[in-house]
């Protein structure tokens, strides 16, 4: 599974790095998404919720 | 505030009430109105005639609402209506659509101009800056419940906590002296009365914009410590839109999570179970914090939006030039995406609900208000044994008059130490 974010529709809401903090985080100055690094098996879930709630659909999950 | 008194010789049009009446009205403190349930049984997206006869479209779907908060062909612009609004002098007309009035406040812009006010704010409140204030949120919360139980053993706890905690934080957050706060509340307060004639919004706007304004000016001669300050030194916005982005977040910052922390303790109090299930297991309240702004949804009138073209949603045409109103009690309760959603659950499984919007425009003080009820209930609960009413429940005061659901009162006891 890989996931893509994009910086460009993000609005920094943060619920990425609210439900899946080893995966997002947000950058210091502007509040968008930063990407730590690929999801294990273990974070998909969280991953999951946070593709779902996203509220600008800035953050994808693709792969199998 | 002398022009606010006198009687006009017809009726004025009023800011806000989108809906009739009934559709405001409750039955029951903690469900959506019938006239809404109704309503959103017959469909997800309808068009409703307000009493004055003018139109909305009412978006009551979870699926709907999302897709017209994610599409900005729905444009925040408020003032787009401004122009059709029949009993305005041209003098208000031209009021409300001036530079003054308008500067800085993104959440009636559409993007580009929005994104670019908002990327100024979002770096203030990533999720880890939030977390950070968290001490000193707990330490607020601590003071306010050292003063209640120095008080005795019944207080009202809208005036004596769920009021004054976020209102604290924003205050500190933004640089506003908390001492000043009878200015801003009161405005506030009359200005998010739903029926309010358009030349109070007037009056009012402008005793918040010369509050405001005093303070800016003050911070560019001696900046301090603060967000207010920051957005002076690091940024090149003018005087207008720094008093109307700060006028924006301190309203958005103490009113909305205030009624959350009174009606959210109020409906604890009255599901006994659910109260005793957090009392035993504090490690749900993130869970219960966030089932209680899906249930209570106290954004009860709006996110509006007006269709900039024809409109497809839910299988129905909303021509352009519409209004439209999401019904976030409606969407939060949408028997088509939750599972038994009349039941206050506080250990829900976590959803995407609406409670903070959904799209470009979604709550930016989410991570602020979650830490602010997480503490704060969690915290009255620990420290007020045997928390309760002091009246019975039909005597408290619900906020069914204003734009932000909520109750006026909350007379709560708590047991003797
Ligand atoms: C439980 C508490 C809160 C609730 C239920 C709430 C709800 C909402 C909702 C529904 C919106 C979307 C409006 C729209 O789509 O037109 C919104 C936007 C906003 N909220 Fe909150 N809010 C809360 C707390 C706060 C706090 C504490 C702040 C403090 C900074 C805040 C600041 C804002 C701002 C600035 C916007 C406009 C965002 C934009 O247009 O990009 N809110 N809020
Ligand atoms: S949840 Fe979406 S919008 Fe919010 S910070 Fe993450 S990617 Fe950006």
């Amino acid at each position: 599974m890989t996931v893509r974010a994009d910086t460009s529709v993000c609005i920094g809401a943060g619920l990425c790095a609210l439900r899946a903090p080893k995966v997002f985080d947000q950058d210091e100055s502007d509040g968008t998404v930063v990407l730590l690094g690929q999801p294990g098996a273990d974070d998909l879930p969280a991953v999951r919720e946070a593709v779902d709630q996203c509220p600008s659909g800035a953050i994808e999950l693709s792969g199998d | 505030m002398t022009g606010a008194t006198t009687t006009p010789d017809r009726a004025e049009p009023s800011f806000r009430l989108p809906l009739p009446r009934p559709f405001f009205d409750r039955d029951t403190p903690f469900d959506p109105p019938a006239a809404l349930r109704e309503q959103a049984a017959k469909g997800p997206v309808a068009e409703v005639t307000n009493g004055e006869g003018t139109k909305v479209w009412l978006v009551s779907g979870h699926a709907e609402a999302r897709a017209v908060l994610s599409d900005t062909r729905f444009s925040s612009d408020l003032r787009r209506l401004v122009s059709r609004m029949d009993g305005l002098t041209d003098e208000q007309r031209d009021d409300l659509m001036s530079e003054e009035s308008s500067a800085g406040s993104f959440i009636s812009m559409d993007p580009p101009d929005h994104t670019r006010y908002r990327k100024l704010l979002t770096g203030q409140f990533t999720v880890r800056r939030m977390r950070m204030l968290e001490p000193r949120i707990a330490e607020i919360v601590d003071e306010r419940i050292d003063a209640m139980l120095a008080g005795g053993t019944s207080a009202d706890l809208v005036a004596e906590f769920a009021l004054p905690v976020p209102s604290l934080v924003i205050c500190e957050l933004l640089g506003v002296p908390y001492e000043q706060r009878a200015e801003f509340q009161e405005c506030a307060a009359k200005l998010l009365a739903l029926d309010v004639p358009i030349s109070e919004v007037l009056t009012l706007r402008d005793r918040l914009q010369d509050f405001m304004r005093g303070l800016v000016l003050q911070k560019r001669r001696a900046p301090g410590d603060d967000l207010i300050s920051g957005l002076i030194t690091n940024s090149d916005l003018n005087d207008n839109e720094l008093v109307n982005i700060a006028n924006l977040l301190l309203i958005a910052g103490h009113e909305t999570t205030a009624n959350m922390l009174g009606l959210g303790t109020f409906a604890l109090l009255e599901h006994p179970e659910e109260l005793a299930a957090l009392r035993a297991n504090p490690e749900l309240a993130d869970r219960a914090v966030e089932e209680l702004l899906r249930h209570l949804s106290i954004i009860h009138a709006g996110p509006s939006r007006v269709a900039t073209e024809d409109i497809e949603v839910g299988g129905v045409l909303i021509p352009e030039g519409s209004t439209v109103m999401i019904s976030v009690p409606a969407a939060n309760r949408d028997p088509g995406h939750w599972a038994d959603p009349a039941a206050l659950d506080v250990a829900r499984e976590r959803g995407p609900h609406l409670a903070f919007g959904h799209g470009v425009h979604q709550c930016l003080g989410q991570q602020l208000a979650r830490i602010e009820m997480t503490i704060g209930l969690t915290k009255l609960l620990a420290r007020l044994p045997g928390l309760r009413l002091a009246v019975p429940a039909e005597d408290v005061p619900l906020r069914t008059d204003m734009a932000i659901y909520g109750v006026h009162a909350l007379p709560v006891a708590w047991d003797a130490p």
